[in-house]
């Protein structure tokens, strides 16, 4: 199966590099899954995971804000943050996760930090859901 | 002359000193290391977002893409610097030259208070500003060593913002560019708005004709942001690196000074005692003729 270059790129280096098969993201329009031979292309992501496939094998990152940038013999993702599953920590997500729900509850009186609350409500979401499916895995 | 006692005490004292500035420059040499390494991983990521905005900038020829914080505003009411600077001293001339530089230029581009802003990364640069009654918009003090992201995201996004929101009309930023451990070089760059992009990079890299999901506008406006805090964030990995080179020079030149100090200290605290026994000798002799 043909290959292409993928690099997952964040302010702190790089947490992916290497040949795979398919890339498949969540973009601020939907899903969209990238094989070798895509036209090139550059799409905002939203917060969710990436998968790659690789050798029949998937595997996943939890991302959160950045963009796809899709060339016809490479594909780079770029992101604020991007973590392998076994890079997560559980308890922090959790406790975010937590922090989260409890600041939207009283947001919704006050009506701050709602949009702040959500996104972080969601990286946690985000985060708990990679690592509990990459770790299976 | 100083008594002997005084003298030794002097050489002890020297000797530790001489041992925390020793210490001290490993410790900033081992942090320089790493902190070379941070700034080596963070480039590919701005360095690509630079050639997808430039790409995207300098775009199709026939339809015009363009966005606020891309062109220069006819009028620059406020200006706002961002001044990097460390949160301890001892090392050297890297904040004094840096404040220096930036008040000259304040004081020769601005003739009041109103036309600019300062937002200071770093406890001696606040303090500065603060002393001399310099209007600060932000700040930030106790940055860790190896910074991540995250810690500077809030005031990143913030002055983003607050050029966005037309608070400032430009944003320039200041800080000691690393060129060598011994060598930092006081760099004022242009954050906002972002008027070089395109130009000489478009040339350079192969245009490709991007299919942009949804739409131009869209993608800038999501990258644009980003990439000016990308860029906040890699001039604090430079200005990191280059407090610790400073840091490490200026440890290594108080060490010698130290190993001189002592040096000559030992030579006067010899002469003394060579001198206190001479005369004690002389005492002696002296007494015995005397009881002949």
């Amino acid at each position: 199966m043909k290959t292409m270059h993928t690099n997952v790129v964040t302010p702190d280096g790089s947490v992916f590099e290497g040949q795979v098969e398919m890339v498949s993201v969540k973009t601020t329009e939907g899903e969209l899954g990238i094989m070798a031979g895509h036209l090139p292309l550059v799409s905002p992501l939203t917060i969710g995971a990436v998968r790659i496939r690789k050798e029949s094998k998937v595997q996943l990152i939890a991302v959160s804000g950045g963009f796809i940038e899709v060339r016809p013999d490479e594909v780079n993702i770029l992101a604020e943050s991007a973590e392998l599953p076994s890079q997560i920590d559980i308890a922090r997500a959790r406790a975010a996760k937590e922090r989260a729900e409890r600041r939207l509850q009283e947001a919704k009186k006050a009506n701050i930090d709602f949009k702040r609350a959500e996104l972080a409500l969601k990286r946690a979401i985000n985060r708990l859901e990679v690592s509990s499916y990459g770790n299976k895995s | 002359m100083a008594s002997l006692r005084d003298i030794k005490s002097r050489i002890v004292s020297t000797r530790k000193m001489k041992q925390i500035t020793k210490a001290m420059e490993m410790v900033a040499a081992a942090k320089l290391n790493r902190a070379q390494t941070k700034a080596t991983a963070f480039v590919p990521y701005t360095e690509k977002i630079r050639e997808v905005v430039s790409s995207i900038a300098s775009g199709s020829e026939d339809e015009e893409v363009t966005h606020p914080m891309l062109q220069d505003r006819k009028e620059i009411k406020k200006t706002a610097y961002l001044v990097i600077t460390s949160d301890r001293g001892l090392c050297g001339a890297y904040n004094s030259g840096l404040l220096r530089r930036t008040m000259s230029i304040i004081n020769e581009r601005h003739a009041s208070a109103d036309e600019y802003g300062i937002i200071v990364m770093g406890r001696v640069g606040r303090d500065f500003f603060r002393k001399r009654g310099v209007p600060i918009y932000q700040e930030i003090v106790g940055l860790h060593d190896q910074p991540d992201y995250s810690e500077i995201k809030n005031i990143a996004s913030t002055t983003v913002e607050m050029f966005v929101d037309g608070i400032f009309d430009e944003i320039y930023i200041h800080y000691n560019h690393f060129i060598s451990v011994i060598t930092q070089q006081v760099t004022e760059q242009k954050l906002l708005p972002l008027t070089d992009m395109g130009g000489n990079d478009a040339e350079k890299t192969p245009k490709l004709d991007y299919i942009y999901e949804p739409n131009p506008e869209v993608i800038l406006e999501q990258l644009l942001p980003h990439y000016a805090e990308s860029l906040i964030y890699g001039a604090l990995l430079d200005a990191k690196a280059s407090e610790f080179g400073a840091r490490m020079t200026a440890m290594q030149s108080a060490t010698r000074n130290a190993t001189d100090r002592i040096d000559e200290l030992t030579l006067v605290y010899n002469r003394a005692r060579q001198a206190a026994i001479t005369q004690e000798i002389n005492e002696i002799v002296g007494g015995a003729a005397a009881l002949e």
